[in-house]
C-alpha cells in the first residue's frame, strides 16, 4: 500500500516536471511570437493556446483518444512505428502539454509584451543578435514571467484530472497518477488513502507556490 | 562625411507625411535636428540606425553604403557603427552599470576601455549599481557611456535630455560638449530645446513637416538679424496679460522668468508658447556676478 503510494507521488511529479520542461522549450518561441508578430494568423494561434482554459478537458481527451487509436490515421502511423501513445506515459506528456500550455505561455507573453522596444532596439544597436538580445537581455528581465508560467503549468500540471481519465486510464506506474488515485480510493470507499493523496497534494502544492512567490517578490524588489 | 538622400512615408498624428530627407554630415560634427514633433526627426535618426527601413534612397557613411534601395542593401543595425541614446535610456535592467557597458564591448580593447569611460561620465562609485537605483542623470550618463563602448562613426542622441531637470540638463549639456571634443565623434541630436541646441551644435538642421528646410548655424537659425551693439536673448511666451494700453508679456529666458512691457500693438505679433526675440542696446549692460 504504502509502495503504491510512492509509486504514485512519484509519477505525478515525474509527468509535471516533464511537462513544464517540454513547455517551458515550446512555451518561449510562441509566447514570443504571440507577443511581437503582426499577422493575422496571431489571433487564431492565441485562439488556439487559449482553448484548454474553456474547454471541457474531457474534451480534448476525448479527441486525443480518437487520434492516438490505432483505428485512426495519426495512431495507425505510430503503431506501425512501435509507438503507443493511449493509456501510455508518453501520451499523458503529451495531453498535458497541449492542456497546460496557456498556463506556461500567457504570462511568459504578458511579461513579454511589457517589455519596453527601446531595450531590444538598444541591444540590436549595440551589435547583438536577435536570439543573443533574446537570452542575455530579454529572458533575465521577464524572470518573474518565467517563473509564474513554470510554476503555473506545473501546478496545473499536478492537478489534472479530466485529461488523464480519457487518455491514461489508471495503470499502476504508468498512467496512475494522483488526482485519478484520489478518485479510485474514493470510488472503492477507501477514504484513509484517498485521503493521503488528497493532503499530499496540497501540502506540497501550497509549499512551491510559497517558495514561489517569495522568491519572486524578492527578485522583483531588486529590479525596480 | 556621412550623406542621405532618403523618402519614407511617416504616419503622424495629423495624418500621412510623406518625408524627403537629403544632407550631407561633416565628420566630426555635432549636428542638431530641430524642430516640431512630429517632423520626422526622430524616424531619421532611426532610418540612419537601421532600426527603420526608408521607401526609397542612399545613406553613404564614408563611403561604406549602409542602404541603398535600388542595390537592395540595407544593413542591419548590428553591422551599423553607431551608438544610440534612447529618450527612455534603455539600460538593461539585470545588468549593473558595469554590465550595461560590458556588453557593449567586443573586443579586448573595448572591455579595457569601459573603465576609462565609467570614469569619464563620472560613475566610479555606482558601477556596480543596478539602473533601478540610479537617478535620471546617472542613468542617462550610462546610456551615454554605453554608446560609446563599441567606438562608433556616429553617435545618435534621441531627446537624450528631455525628461531631466534645468540643472541636470545643464551639467549633462556641459558633459556631452567635452566628450564630443574630447573623442571627436560625429553626433547627431534631435532636440526641441533652443539653450541646448545654441550650446552644443555645430550646425542646425530645421526639420519641417518630413523635409530638411535649413541647414545652418544656430546662432543664424535663431537670431537672423545681425545686429551689433545688442544684447539678444531668446525666449518663450509664457503669458500674456493685457493691461490697455500696454499688455505685460511673459517669457521663458533659459530657466528665468522675464516680464516686459510691451504696446498692445506690438503684442499682437506674439503668441503664448511661440518663441520671440527680446533685443536691447548692450552697450551699458548691467553685470553683476551670483
Amino acid at each position: 500500500m504504502e509502495n503504491e503510494f510512492l509509486t504514485t507521488m512519484t509519477l505525478t511529479f515525474e509527468l509535471a516536471a516533464v511537462t513544464t520542461v517540454i513547455l517551458l522549450l515550446i512555451g518561449i518561441p510562441l509566447a514570443a511570437f504571440l507577443a511581437f508578430s503582426k499577422t493575422r494568423f496571431k489571433s487564431v494561434a492565441e485562439t488556439i493556446v487559449s482553448m484548454p482554459l474553456v474547454l471541457p478537458p474531457s474534451v480534448l481527451g476525448f479527441y486525443l483518444l480518437l487520434a492516438f487509436s490505432p483505428a485512426s490515421f495519426i495512431g495507425e502511423f505510430l503503431t506501425s512505428h512501435g509507438v503507443r501513445l493511449a493509456f501510455s506515459f508518453e501520451g499523458l506528456v503529451i495531453g498535458s502539454v497541449l492542456f497546460s500550455l496557456p498556463f506556461m505561455v500567457h504570462p511568459i507573453q504578458s511579461a513579454l509584451s511589457q517589455v519596453p522596444r527601446s531595450i531590444f532596439e538598444a541591444s540590436y544597436t549595440l551589435g547583438k543578435s536577435k536570439i543573443e538580445t533574446m537570452i542575455r537581455v530579454i529572458l533575465p528581465s521577464i524572470r518573474h514571467g518565467l517563473i509564474s508560467g513554470i510554476v503555473l503549468a506545473f501546478a496545473h500540471t499536478v492537478g489534472e484530472f479530466g485529461v488523464i481519465l480519457m487518455i491514461g486510464g489508471n495503470i499502476p506506474d504508468e498512467t496512475r497518477v494522483a488526482s485519478i488515485a484520489i478518485y479510485d480510493e474514493v470510488e472503492s470507499l477507501n477514504y484513509a488513502m484517498a485521503h493521503q493523496y488528497a493532503l499530499t497534494l496540497f501540502v506540497v502544492t501550497f509549499a512551491i507556490l510559497l517558495i514561489v512567490y517569495t522568491l519572486n517578490k524578492k527578485s522583483l524588489e531588486g529590479l525596480r | 562625411m556621412i550623406s542621405i538622400n532618403v523618402t519614407k512615408t511617416l504616419n503622424t498624428a495629423d495624418g500621412v507625411l510623406n518625408a524627403e530627407f537629403s544632407i550631407e554630415i561633416r565628420n566630426g560634427e555635432f549636428l542638431t535636428l530641430f524642430g516640431p514633433s512630429g517632423a520626422g526627426k526622430t524616424t531619421l535618426m532611426r532610418m540612419i540606425s537601421g532600426l527603420e527601413t526608408p521607401n526609397s534612397g542612399v545613406i553613404v557613411v564614408d563611403g561604406e553604403v549602409w542602404f541603398d534601395k535600388s542595390k537592395k542593401i540595407n544593413l542591419p543595425p548590428q553591422k551599423r557603427s553607431i551608438g544610440f541614446v534612447f529618450q527612455d535610456y534603455a539600460l538593461f535592467p539585470t545588468m549593473s552599470v558595469r554590465e550595461n557597458l560590458l556588453f557593449a564591448a567586443e573586443t579586448a580593447e573595448q572591455k579595457q576601455g569601459v573603465d576609462e569611460l565609467i570614469v569619464m561620465v563620472e560613475l566610479e562609485n555606482l558601477a556596480n549599481r543596478l539602473p533601478s537605483t540610479l537617478s535620471g542623470g546617472q542613468k542617462q550618463r550610462v546610456a551615454l557611456a554605453r554608446a560609446l563602448v563599441r567606438r562608433p562613426k556616429i553617435l545618435l542622441l534621441d531627446e537624450p535630455l528631455s525628461a531631466l531637470d534645468p540643472s541636470m540638463r545643464q551639467k549633462l549639456q556641459d558633459e556631452l560638449a567635452l566628450i564630443h571634443s574630447r573623442l571627436g565623434v560625429t553626433t547627431l541630436l534631435v532636440s526641441h530645446d533652443i539653450a541646448e541646441t545654441v550650446k552644443l551644435s555645430d550646425r542646425l538642421a530645421s526639420v519641417v513637416s518630413g523635409c530638411i528646410e535649413k541647414l545652418c548655424s544656430p546662432m543664424e537659425f535663431f537670431s537672423p538679424q545681425t545686429l551689433s551693439g545688442k544684447l539678444q536673448l531668446i525666449g518663450e511666451v509664457l503669458k500674456m496679460e493685457e493691461d490697455f494700453p500696454v499688455t505685460v508679456v511673459t517669457l521663458l529666458v533659459g530657466s528665468s522668468v522675464v516680464r516686459t512691457v510691451l504696446s498692445s500693438e506690438e503684442a499682437n505679433s506674439l503668441s503664448i508658447g511661440g518663441h520671440a526675440i527680446i533685443s536691447t542696446k548692450a552697450f551699458n549692460p548691467i553685470v553683476i556676478p551670483i
